[in-house]
């Protein structure tokens, strides 16, 4: 009776073909599937069930095969996502999913198709409810799942038509699908933990379970001792322990050095077989923590007294910034309504759906990196550094990311697997588990924010004083960045003649916060808004023609002091959403009028978001080539996080050349071949990289047209080694193989560079911090439940303001999925360490929790971008939180000042506000 | 290297579980997400395998769900209208990956506060059947489960089943409301369960309401029950519940909720299961 075949081999169909798995009956079959038969596609988010990510189908109905033992498919029929595209072609549902630009960074996307599968075999007609029921199950964090719904919906409708490549020309503006689209919809697409060599050995990472702790290491290898266990690397190994963001902030040390600040802090690295290093139990090692009293929070940190979480940091205080423009303190004396307020949120953690992977190799004096990351050369950089290195001795290869938010802008597992390949000389992989994820990775700043605002009698904004403290967690990470880019956006995008803004971060015994898409600006735009609800109230204003009202405009001049030259479209986004407004406050009152226990709320809030780095140079370089075989490639150094850049950049190139974007090859992000295009981060890359990618396919066409000696409307064709060039009657052929060629048979080439113009801030922080920014506004209409206290979102209108929308599609997509990482910010998501470390625990919106989205987009050109554009990646999330809690209020009159709001926090205001006389 | 066990009989399984310890494995649901990073170690006793185990059976005075039928199973099952608060519960479990494998008896053997099984089962009289090699036994849901993950079954038992007794009057419905914080995939933060058999004029004859979330171990409400009892059934009987019925909860302040929430969102929902129930009856 013992499980599988005669010889402990378990045997059974995969997509309709015969295997026979000789693995551990007890195996997860999820493991089985990718490690014994090759067949990645399934992806792994959590272990735990929890995102669906491993979901297959077993005899036709779905299950996650992270919880399936490999002997429980014994003679079943196990259909993963490579069997849905038959003969290579892929099936209506991927259409469908491609054409909707359904997968973004693709991890969940496996689990999708594979949930819609069973779905669409028992109800080939779904209502949108079953869709809702059938997918409920997998875990999006890319795609705000409205695009992933409107899929399978049409995928059971008549045979779609696949999307046609817009003619040369004719790329920007098109509705392109992505060019990377397929092999995350085939499950061909490696991804960090996907291509993993089978003779590597692997690294586990020993973390703290303290948040604050001397740590007295034994004779680890000695006792640790077991089969299959090669090393156990200490801090002593580690040439140089330190790492960070900032070359003059390396706080952060690979290994502990004697003592832990946070709970996750890695403490030593075992090396060895997967199986040694997993089955090492941490309490078993000769670790000895001693512990010391934590800080736990910016009240505990700023204590006079309290304990140095970095001896050398007085007061803990990290870091300061500000902005300081005309009198506030004064103005806010004049002002005819001003309003005040102290807001408080909380951790939040990205909850990419793929955790941290990847595999790192020596090869002679260099060491090659394939991992997971949005940043290619700051990885290459810092793992120089650390194993003392030169740079040019680091390469990174970006695998496909699963999903980054900024929480990809840090290493991970670069340096530790790159040092022990390096020791070793074998292969050596790292892949987190969820609970180790979310531990380790940084996350969003906890903000305590205290502010007033005020405005004259006409309802004209005067003056903003506002003070946010942060608390940056036990490293520095991306803290100082934050703290620089809130006083900037702190009076919101309005016109405020007088502003004090003030940014401070501290250090505490918490997960160290970093960059999270809006870099601290989310946080802010929940203070501004409500502050700016408050002052409606006060004048009798209606909230939008207030904001309308001050609004900044082309020509007004920030806080910062800068003249906004141009593309300052909030106006229009206004105005687009104004009669949705109206006809949402008179529903509302409908709804409302039977004074029953659910209410319903509208609320509207407006961001604005400054592209690219804040008052620092962050250039791209891009470079397209033209081979004698007339292959064009584009060596495009900007990582795809699911965002979509690949199609982007390749869109904008193809258009400044004159070619159709499919016709362009590209090398992404390997820093052997790419130039630095900078992080993909802070919705830079369509901006800045977009820019440089237009310069670089303008100067090949440059280069072209020369050889032909032909004017600059000339049309051109590629044709295999041939380019031919008609201007005007004219028709030039240039023949790639009789053209002087280097050592890649490259015959010409394009280079772009750009670098937006910006300025340093002076010691009152004015000055020009940014080319170029982003407008937007939204909606919210929410259900709250006043007796439970809960809150389910109706509908979202989010008007943007893009500059040119590159791919139409691609900038939908990102709103979307900004709101539902918004709603989790406002509603449910709350990282305590401990207590909130996997999926079951930490809660993320699902499909059942984002409502329909009307996304409108407003192009108002920005002069500097490549055809117009600006970016788009972080503005999405920015307004949804304060819209959703000015519904809140509208709602009930509770003016939520903790986010998030969960149930019970709302229920508990509800019934103070109900005591009130 | 570990021992992994799937035998095909009953009698083979109940044999090795009486020679040595075993973990028992079901569905999945509960055991893998528990050892997440952790070496697969154990000695297994996989029933996935077993015969017989799966269909749900009426019999003259019960109905059994055995031991290998899952949430979905539950969803799918022809039954009356007495095991609508079960099928409420069974779809609201997880994600459909977790109904199609998660077992109802292994939510019960798991014995997690949060588990909505157990207070449906609960407001239905439900018993347990445990079986060793030597003996069967039947013994009430209530006796089975212990404490927070502590159950009665004994090392060489299995659950083979649960037993719902029929209702006696013929009017007799179930409902179940769930708490949480999200819409799917979600642990609950209070649950509610309630049955109530009504005589031919439509009054309360029998009525079993219980609270999960709230308590180590789900509770009925013994006074809530009385108080109900007589009463006509309509959305009127969510007035009935007062704060005193809640008497017997004991809840926790965790990061789901704190624990005056959890009391007063048991009676809110307890308040709406009862005016739904009554006025579906
Ligand atoms: C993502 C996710 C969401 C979930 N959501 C919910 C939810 O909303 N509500 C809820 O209540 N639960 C939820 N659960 C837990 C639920 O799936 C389980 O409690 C499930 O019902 C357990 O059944 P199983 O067959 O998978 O048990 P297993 O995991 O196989 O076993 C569970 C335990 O019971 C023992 N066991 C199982 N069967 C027997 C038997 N016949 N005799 C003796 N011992 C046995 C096992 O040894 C083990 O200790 C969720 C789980 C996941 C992963
Ligand atoms: S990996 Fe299986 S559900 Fe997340
Ligand atoms: S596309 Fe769904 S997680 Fe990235």
């Amino acid at each position: 009776m013992n499980a599988g075949g005669p010889d402990g081999t378990t045997a059974f169909l995969v997509n309709g073909r015969p295997v026979t798995v000789n693995a551990p009956p007890l195996r997860r079959l999820a493991d089985a599937l990718r490690d014994d038969l090759g067949l990645t596609g399934t992806k792994v988010g959590c272990n735990a069930g929890d995102c669906g990510a491993c979901t297959v189908l077993l005899d036709g109905a779905q299950v996650c095969s992270c919880m399936v033992s490999l002997a429980q498919a014994a003679g079943r029929h196990v259909e993963t996502v490579e069997g849905l595209a038959a003969k290579g072609r892929l099936n209506r549902l991927q259409r469908a999913f491609l054409r909707h630009g359904a997968a973004q960074c693709g991890a969940c996307t496996p689990g999708m198709l594979v949930a819609a599968t069973e779905l669409l075999r028992a109800s080939p007609r779904p209502r949108a409810a079953e869709v809702l029921d059938g997918l409920g199950g997998v875990l999006c964090r890319c795609t705000g799942y409205r695009k992933i719904v409107a899929a399978v919906l049409d995928a059971a409708g008549d045979a779609p038509q696949p999307l046609a490549t817009p003619p040369a020309g004719a790329a920007v503006g098109a509705r392109l699908a992505k060019l990377d689209g397929v092999p995350k919809l085939t499950g061909a697409e490696r991804y960090g933990a996907d291509a993993v060599p089978e003779d590597a050995l692997w690294l586990r990472i020993v973390r703290s379970p303290h948040d604050s702790a001397r740590v007295v290491l034994g004779n680890l290898m000695e006792d640790a001792a077991r089969p299959g266990l090669e090393r156990v690397l200490t801090a002593a190994d580690v040439p140089y322990n330190r790492t960070g963001i900032y070359p003059d902030l390396r706080d952060q040390p690979v290994l502990a050095e004697g003592v832990v600040r946070y709970r996750g802090d890695p403490v030593v690295a075992l090396v060895g077989t997967r199986e040694a290093v997993t089955a090492v139990r941490d309490e078993d090692l000769p670790i000895r923590y001693e512990p010391l009293t934590p800080v736990h929070g910016l009240a505990d940190a700023r204590t006079l007294g309290a304990p140095l979480v970095h001896e050398e940091t007085e007061g803990n205080k990290l870091v300061e910034g500000g902005v300081e423009r005309g009198d506030a303190e004064a103005a806010l004396a004049d002002c005819a309504a001003t309003a005040r307020g102290r807001f408080e949120t909380a951790f939040v953690e990205h909850a990419y759906i793929e955790p941290e992977a990847g595999w790192a190799r020596r090869v002679g004096e260099r060491v090659e990196l394939f991992v997971s990351t949005q940043t290619p050369v700051m990885d290459r950089d810092t793992t120089a550094e650390v194993l003392g290195l030169a740079p040019t001795q680091v390469r990174i290869v970006p695998s496909a990311c699963g999903g980054g938010f900024g929480g990809k802008l840090d290493v991970s597992i670069q340096p530790l697997a790159a040092l022990a390949a390096w020791l070793t000389g074998a292969p050596v992989a790292c892949v987190y588990e969820r609970p180790e994820s979310m531990m380790a990775s940084p996350k969003r700043h906890p903000a305590v924010i205290e502010a007033r605002m005020g405005c004259d009698a006409e309802g004209r904004l005067q003056a903003v004083d506002f003070d946010a403290t942060f608390d940056t967690g036990a490293y520095a990470s991306w803290g100082p960045t934050v703290a620089g880019r809130v006083p900037v956006h702190a009076s919101g995008p309005y016109v405020v003649p007088h502003v004090s803004a003030r940014g401070r971060a501290f250090y505490t015994n918490g997960p160290p916060a970093g960059a999270f898409r809006g870099f601290g600006v989310p946080q802010a735009a929940i203070v501004h808004e409500a502050l700016m609800d408050d002052l409606a109230a006060q004048l009798g204003m209606d909230r939008l023609a207030f904001r309308l009202k001050n609004a900044l405009r082309a020509g007004d001049a920030t806080a910062t002091g800068q003249v906004l030259e141009a593309s300052a479209g909030l106006v229009p986004c206004l105005e687009a959403l104004a009669p949705r407004w109206q006809r949402a406050l008179e529903d509302a009152a409908r709804v409302n009028a039977d004074d029953g226990r659910v209410r319903r709320g509208v609320g509207i809030s407006c961001m604005w978001y400054g592209i690219g780095n804040t008052a620092l140079s962050n250039p791209s370089a891009m470079r397209i080539t033209l081979d004698r075989e007339g292959r064009l490639i584009l060596y495009n150094g900007a990582v795809d996080i699911g965002q979509g850049s690949t199609t982007i950049l390749a869109q904008i190139c193809a258009d400044a050349l004159g070619v159709a974007a499919d016709r362009i090859a590209q090398v992404i992000g390997d820093t052997d071949w790419t130039e630095d295009a900078g992080k993909t981060s802070a919705s830079r890359q369509t901006f800045v990289s977009g820019k440089a990618a237009e310069l670089a396919g303008a100067a090949l066409r440059a280069a072209i047209l020369r050889e032909a000696n032909a004017a600059d409307d000339a049309t051109l064709e590629f044709a295999g080694a041939q380019v031919v060039v008609r201007d005007g009657g004219r028709r030039v052929e240039i023949d790639l193989t009789r053209l002087k060629a280097d050592a890649a048979g490259v015959v010409l080439e394009g280079t772009g560079r750009f670098d937006p113009p910006t300025t340093t801030l002076d010691a009152r922080g004015q000055g020009s911090p940014y080319a170029a920014y982003a407008f937007g506004a939204q909606v919210a209409v929410v259900d709250v439940d006043t007796e439970l206290g809960t809150v389910t979102p109706v509908r979202i209108h989010a008007a943007h303001d893009v500059g040119r929308a590159i791919n139409p599609t691609q900038v939908e997509g990102q709103i979307e999925g900004g709101i539902a990482q918004g709603i989790g910010l406002a509603l449910m998501e709350e990282y305590l360490p401990g207590k909130t470390e996997n999926l079951h625990d930490y809660l993320i919106p699902t499909i059942g929790d984002v409502p329909e989205i009307e996304v409108i987009i407003v192009e108002d050109p920005e002069p500097l971008g490549p055809f117009g554009a600006k970016g788009v990646g972080e503005p999405g999330l920015v307004p949804t939180a304060p819209a959703i809690l000015g519904a809140i209020r509208h709602a009930t009159g509770v003016r939520v000042t903790q986010v998030p709001a969960l149930p019970h926090r709302l229920r508990r205001a509800l019934l103070e506000r109900e005591a009130r006389p | 290297m570990p021992e992994y066990l799937r035998p095909t009989a009953l009698d083979d399984a109940l044999a090795a579980l009486s020679s040595r310890p075993l973990t028992v494995l079901a569905g999945g649901t509960d055991f893998y997400p528990a050892r997440v990073g952790a070496p697969l170690d154990d000695d297994v006793l996989d029933i996935t395998a077993l015969q017989w185990m799966r269909t749900i059976e009426e019999h003259a005075d019960h109905w059994r769900i055995p031991a290998l039928a899952t949430w979905t199973d539950i969803v799918e099952a022809d039954l009356p209208p007495w095991f609508d608060g079960l099928k409420l519960a069974a779809r609201e479990i997880g994600g459909r990956q977790v109904q199609n494998a998660g077992t109802l008896c292994g939510n019960l053997c798991n014995a997690s506060p949060a588990a909505d099984g157990v207070p449906v089962l609960l407001s239905l009289d439900a018993e347990v059947e445990l079986a060793s090699l030597e003996r069967r036994e039947t013994m009430p849901l209530a006796e089975f489960i212990r404490g927070n993950r502590q159950t009665a079954l004994a090392p060489d038992q299995l659950m083979v089943a649960v037993r719902v007794p029929k209702p006696h009057a013929e009017r007799a419905r179930g409902h179940f409301l769930k708490l949480g914080a999200r819409r799917y995939l979600v642990i609950s933060i209070v649950m509610v369960a309630a049955a109530l058999e009504a005589d031919a004029a439509g009054r309360v004859v029998r009525a079993a309401v219980s609270v999960g979330a709230c308590s180590p171990v789900a509770r009925r409400l013994p006074a809530l029950e009385q108080a109900l009892a007589g009463r006509p059934c309509d959305a009127a009987l969510g007035e009935t519940v007062t704060d005193a019925h809640m008497a017997p909860l004991a809840p926790v302040d965790d990061a789901r909720g704190s624990a005056d929430y959890r009391l007063d969102a048991a009676r809110t929902l307890t308040a709406r299961t009862l005016a739904g129930l009554g006025s579906m009856m």
